[in-house]
């Protein structure tokens, strides 16, 4: 350890920080309005991030993909490794390569086409692009669904990257509909979607909504008739809507709560309205609960003593890009922290100082000193502070707190502290943080909590370059070595 | 008229602590429990440009965004205050012949139980018609037109809410306190506004009505230069904390400190008032007027108005941070109403030679008073004092 401090300089203690930044900015942003900083600004800020980092420390920077990071800087970062590859040795660019392909695979289908579509836009067609298009498209499961239901995307990918369609697929995406008969199922029902309004019940539900539209089928009956097709967030989504229209029942049954991911299910329950809240007050729970049971997994009821001082002031509002997000965020922590505590050694507190988790909405300012105090007195052994950061009641306060905690009454870190925050501050291009003292990280999903609390051991600088090397290139190999 | 020197008390008010976004920091006001008896309400009006008869052949024209209703009385003070309108028909009538009098015109009585009032606008009305009926006494050196029609008509520019820069911002990020029923505005940490409600209901409802205000052009500029205003947080002693009891005991140290230092310096302008208070009209228990400052060039002048109950707590409250032009203006016209519009006695009131007193005038936008020739005079004169 001597003789690695020795060796630490100046530089990469700022390497070691600025991809901290960097990578607590890629968990957090999205580039979408925040509460407090506009679109514009969050985008200015992160695509600033994107090229230095990528300039600076490239190596990192790709392997960035292997962590949490979130869906729009992952094809940011793609992109940004595609565009600018000139005098990147072969040897990393077969590294890149790998960690590229693996991440496109886990994207969801519509943010690899917005990639393909970037890197249309930016006229890069070299080589190695038209490879990774190829393998991809290579790796994909159902070629002709995905041709269905993402016709121009699948398209233009496939003519940039010079791709051959077998079979059908070029008559389907190249020629107009009228054209001919098909022998393939979904191209046939898809044709005759064009003549026959009873066809287009075999169509995914986002093309077959199209259709419906141009054949004035009545929402109620397309929505009973297409449900079947419904993939579960459609479902999700669609459930709301339609039980607010008085359409159809048919959607509400089958909306399949328990198989949600946590902090979709807390975003989902956060925007009913109270009074749904409280009339479905076992079946939410319930199915919070269960959420947090699974993604704790093995880790359940190990954490001991836990408290959590979870904000639910005003500006958890999010924005209308990011509605509720960080109220969301911190319903899915409280839940998640509840399982992972030991029975009954759980105490969580809102900031507002209500005590019914289910019936949270954003309200009032943001006193966290006062609670970070109160969660002290109950004498946990893990302090988790979910917030944005803007402390207001006093402002400041829990800084302070936290400092003098820390120097007087903790010296030993018998209490371990973290503080999550869900939002990226543009102005500060990071995470707004509370007190040097305590470790920030920025979180997007209160899936990655306990992944996150390892992360943020780095940002408190305890941990160095070599460290955070190690860390990643271990991370890269168990990403790289995941099954698919 | 309550005489002058009465300080003004913010009973039942606690302040809470301060939110800043940019150049622009909030303060809140608490009540611990609302004013009961009274209730604001904002009227919208869609046709933006008001003209009120006054009912002397003149009439006063404003754009009014919006107006406030106060309700008194106890039969309705639970009802939900946002949006409120006045009925079709009452809005669509035009409007009677004002029942009182010049000064009281931009309070209206709406039925039995309530009153419009045009937020500001009294306040600003009172600082326009400062001595607007110009001198008692004839002196040769005033012109004619200020001798025959008085100050009347007098112009001052303030800006909108909008207009200010960051306020906006501020106004949406601001995490209203539950009981809050106020609200301190500072641009570059000088006071722009007080705006007190009865009610946190009513408060909630007419927050974002505050961009719709006006702002001097003083605060315009200063929420235009600074770039963000300073950390006025406290520090905790580390040394004198031995345990979390000592922790949350410095906490309530910081807390307290913050709310003195804000009553005393920050908003000290205010809230120690000097100048004059005349009254609008009574409501039952309650009491509408208007403040006038002091005029002390060099200093926080505000003018203000309020809604006070008969046992002093203040329901309503609404200042207007004057420019520094704005309070010289009305240093002069106040120190030539004391001396009886005598030009030569104010001058040596002021301790000027009667040209520099002149010239003054002249600068503040008042060469009308003078006569032309006069005014030459003493153009004249500090020439040849130069020279």
């Amino acid at each position: 350890m001597t003789e690695q401090a020795a060796t630490e300089t100046f530089a990469d203690l700022i390497a070691c920080e600025d991809v901290l930044m960097f990578v607590t900015a890629a968990i957090t942003s999205t580039g979408q309005r925040e509460f407090h900083h506009g679109a514009a600004e969050q985008r200015l800020s992160l695509d600033f991030l994107h090229e230095y980092v990528r300039t600076n420390y490239r190596e990192l920077y790709a392997a960035a993909l292997a962590l949490g990071v979130n869906d729009h800087n992952a094809a940011t970062i793609i992109v940004g490794l595609l565009r600018h590859a000139a005098d990147v040795p072969p040897d990393r660019r077969r590294a890149e390569g790998a960690l590229i392909a693996r991440r496109l695979e886990r994207m969801p289908q519509h943010r690899v086409h917005g990639v393909f579509r970037a890197l249309r836009r930016a006229k890069v067609n070299n080589r190695r692009t038209r490879a990774i298009a190829r393998d991809w498209f290579a790796a994909r499961r159902d070629p002709a669904f995905d041709a269905v239901k993402y016709r121009a995307g699948v398209r233009d990918a496939m003519r940039h990257a010079h791709l051959k369609a077998d079979g059908e697929l070029g008559a389907f995406l190249f020629t107009r509909a009228t054209a001919g008969r098909f022998t393939t199922p979904l191209f046939e029902s898809w044709r005759r979607a064009h003549f026959a309004a009873d066809a287009l019940y075999d169509l995914p539900y986002t093309v077959a909504e199209g259709f419906a539209a141009e054949h004035g089928v009545p929402r109620g009956v397309f929505l009973q008739r297409i449900e079947p097709r419904m993939t579960r967030l459609e479902r999700l989504r669609l459930q709301e809507s339609t039980r607010a229209m008085k359409k159809v029942t048919a959607v509400n049954e089958h909306a399949d709560l328990a198989a949600m991911g946590l902090t979709r299910l807390a975003s989902y329950v956060l925007g009913l309205s109270l009074d749904d809240r409280a009339a479905r007050r076992a079946e939410l729970t319930g199915a919070l609960r269960a959420a947090a049971r699974r993604t704790a997994g093995a880790a359940a009821g190990t954490w001991g003593r836990v408290a959590a001082v979870l904000d639910d002031s005003h500006s958890t509002l999010g924005s209308g890009a990011k509605r509720r997000r960080p109220l969301a965020v911190a319903l899915g922590a409280h839940h998640l922290l509840e399982a992972l505590a030991a029975p009954g050694a759980y105490t969580p507190l809102w900031t507002s100082g209500r005590t019914d988790a289910l019936l949270l909405y954003p309200y009032g300012p943001t006193p966290l000193g006062e609670r970070v105090l109160d969660a002290l007195e109950t004498g946990p052994e893990q302090l988790v502070i979910v917030s944005d950061g803007f402390d207001n009641a006093p402002p400041g306060l829990a800084g302070e707190v936290l400092r003098v905690w820390r120097t007087r009454l903790d010296p030993g870190r018998a209490v371990a502290v973290t503080h999550l925050n869900p939002v990226y501050d543009a102005a500060d291009f990071d995470v707004r943080r509370l007190s040097p003292a305590v470790p920030t990280a920025g979180i997007r999903d209160a899936e990655d909590l306990a992944t996150l609390t390892g992360l943020a051991r780095f940002a408190e600088g305890r941990l160095g370059l070599a460290d955070l090397r190690a860390h990643l290139d271990e991370q890269v190999a168990r990403f790289l070595a995941a099954p698919r | 008229m309550i005489p002058g020197s009465a300080p003004f008390r913010l009973d039942g008010l606690r302040t809470g602590p301060p939110q800043s976004w940019g150049a622009v920091r909030i303060v809140p006001l608490l009540r611990d429990a609302p004013v009961e008896g009274l209730r604001l309400h904002r009227s919208v009006y869609d046709g933006g440009v008001r003209a009120v008869d006054v009912g002397d052949g003149s009439r006063y024209v404003a754009y009014i965004p919006h107006a406030f209703v106060a309700t008194y009385g106890d039969d309705d003070a639970g009802t939900a205050s946002y949006g409120t309108r006045m009925g079709a028909a009452g809005r669509a009538a035009e409007p009677e012949r004002m029942a009182f009098g010049a000064l009281r015109r931009m309070a209206r009585r709406r039925g039995r139980d309530r009153l419009r009032f045009l937020p500001l606008h009294l306040a600003v009305e009172g600082y326009l018609a400062l001595h607007f009926g110009g001198p008692e006494i004839v002196w040769e050196r005033l012109s004619r037109r200020v001798v025959a029609g008085g100050l009347s008509p007098r112009a001052e520019q303030a800006v909108l809410g909008l207009q200010v820069a960051g306020l906006e911002d501020a106004l949406r990020i601001f995490e209203i306190h539950p009981g809050q029923c106020g609200v301190c505005v500072y641009a570059a940490d000088s006071l722009a506004s007080v705006f007190i409600v009865p009610h946190p209901d009513d408060y909630r409802a007419l927050h974002a009505t505050l961009l719709e205000d006006m702002f001097g052009e003083l605060i315009y500029h200063y929420a235009l230069l600074m770039p963000s205003t300073g950390d006025l947080s406290g520090r905790i002693d580390a040394a004198a904390v031995r345990s979390l009891a000592d922790l949350r005991a410095e906490t309530r140290r910081l807390r307290a400190e913050w709310a003195d230092f804000h009553d005393e310096v920050m908003a000290g302008g205010v809230l120690t008032y000097g100048g004059e208070y005349r009254t609008v009209q009574y409501l039952e228990e309650f009491t509408l007027g208007r403040h006038l400052p002091e005029f002390v060039p060099g200093r926080e002048n505000h003018i203000s108005e309020s809604i006070s109950h008969d046992d002093g707590r203040i329901a309503y409250f609404k200042s207007f941070r004057l420019s520094e032009a704005q309070v010289r203006r009305g240093h002069l016209l106040r120190t030539l109403a004391r001396n009886d519009w005598h030009v030569q006695a104010a001058a040596a009131d002021l301790g000027q030679t009667e040209a520099a007193f002149g010239l003054r005038l002249d600068r503040a936008g008042f060469g009308d008073l003078l006569r032309p020739d006069v005014l030459d005079l003493y153009r004249a004169e500090a020439r040849r004092g130069r020279a």
